[in-house]
């Protein structure tokens, strides 16, 4: 499979202060990836820099298998739906969609006036009078009909529902299925769409700290709780990757490994519950404040 | 919308088990053709790679199979590998955590033999 964004040893930096440090991936066509991290970790930097819209200090990135800096080509191919996306503010729903469908090369104007009348839209809105959620569905319905080849998607849900977030998972798996293209997708609801992803990406500080399958993620770290003394016992020679939390005498802690039979059996022996940790849990561990940042080794 | 409810495990093993339970209760009798994976990604909101990998794991073990240009299809005799690969597991996964719960209350195996006849009538 050829590699649709492949980047090399990727800095950018303002000044002093590092926002992209060293950092190297790469996805293959047609594979939906999520870039997952904290506030300010160095998401949008990122995709700025793959869409041609920043330099990077340092590094090599390609897309396409070429430069995309003023390369008509690759550009073309790339449909990039930013967080605060803005819109003429006196332009109508209608006119940025008509302006929208000259701009990318695969626009398909049925697709997108079917996801007007799912989203609830109306055409003859002018921008500046939509509410938040609604700006959000306008991205989501350029950045669906667009079925650019590469779709960039940066928190594209601010201010948008529950429903209206099904509505895009719904219309972007099925609409996927039957034209696959590789989407990468920002996002801090990272329980929600796991599930859709193939391939995830997490950058913590600027760094990149986990780059694996959805799947193999899933299951890859488990809770232990017990008495205090019991799971100090267990934990011993174990990869720990919060600061235990304690409660009266209880305590209980996360560990970066799947559960093998011999722990479940010590566990048992010593009285602990072991219960599952969810990506979005482990996530929360590995990027949080109150972890090492990253994951120790307990001797 | 529907959710696959274990979040500790692989979302491919689970479509497979979803697949097999099927094949057991009879919702997918022999020779009868599987849903795509595009309908099994819109049906669970799965990425189509994910649920590709679990149907393929069923086609390894010779339980569906394909049929070139039209789609997976239940093997002839599926339901019996089914049935006696899930006897199999019968054992590890619920036996023997019913004994260490049973052995951790102080129930005897005299007792817990009760219980199941009890269960019986």
């Amino acid at each position: 499979m050829s590699k649709v964004v492949d980047i090399h040893n990727l800095t950018k930096s303002y000044g002093k202060d590092i926002a992209v440090k060293d950092v190297s991936f790469s996805i293959e066509s047609n594979k939906i990836c999520g870039l997952l991290g904290r506030n300010g970790a160095g998401k949008t930097t990122i995709m700025h820099m793959i869409t041609a819209q920043l330099f990077p200090t340092s590094g090599d990135l390609k897309i396409f298998d070429e430069r995309p800096y003023e390369n008509r080509d690759v550009l073309n191919k790339i449909c990039f739906i930013k967080e605060s996306q803005k819109y003429p503010p006196n332009f109508c729903v209608h006119d940025v969609l008509e302006v929208a469908a000259t701009l990318f090369p695969n626009w398909d104007q049925r697709f997108a006036k079917r996801l007007l009348k799912d989203f609830n839209l109306p055409r003859k809105r002018r921008i500046k009078k939509l509410s938040r959620g609604m700006l959000s569905s306008v991205g989501i319905i350029i950045g669906l009909a667009s079925r650019a080849p590469l779709t960039i998607f940066d928190e594209p849900y601010l201010g948008l529902d529950a429903v209206a977030r099904n509505l895009f998972y719904n219309h972007l798996i099925e609409d996927y299925a039957d034209h696959p293209r590789t989407i990468l997708l920002s996002t801090h609801l990272i329980d929600e769409v796991s599930k859709i992803l193939e391939q995830v990406m997490v950058i913590d500080k600027g760094e990149l700290i986990i780059n694996e399958e959805a799947d193999s993620l899933r299951g890859s770290a488990y809770a232990v709780a017990g008495l205090a003394t019991k799971v100090d016992a267990f934990i011993q020679g174990k990869k720990v990757i919060n600061k235990p939390h304690s409660l009266g005498g209880f305590t209980s802690a996360v560990i970066m490994d799947t559960p093998k039979f011999e722990d479940r059996k010590q566990a048992d022996l010593l009285g602990l519950n072991i219960t599952s940790v969810s990506i979005q849990e482990l996530i929360v561990h590995l990027t949080g404040g109150n972890s090492q940042g990253k994951a120790v080794e307990l001797q | 919308m529907n959710t696959l409810t274990d979040d500790s495990r692989p979302i491919f093993l689970q479509i497979a088990e979803q697949i097999e339970d099927d094949i057991i209760k009879g919702g997918l009798p022999e020779e009868s053709q599987v849903p795509s994976t595009n309908q099994f990604a819109s049906f669970y909101q799965i990425n189509p790679a994910t649920a590709a990998k679990g149907v393929n794991l069923l086609v390894d073990q010779g339980i569906l199979y394909k049929k070139r240009g039209i789609g997976m299809f239940v093997t002839k005799g599926a339901r019996e590998i089914v049935m006696k690969k899930r006897r199999e597991q019968f054992y590890e996964q619920y036996v023997i955590k019913m004994k260490q719960e049973a052995e951790k209350l102080g129930i005897t195996a005299e007792e817990l033999k009760e219980m199941i006849m009890k269960g019986e009538e």
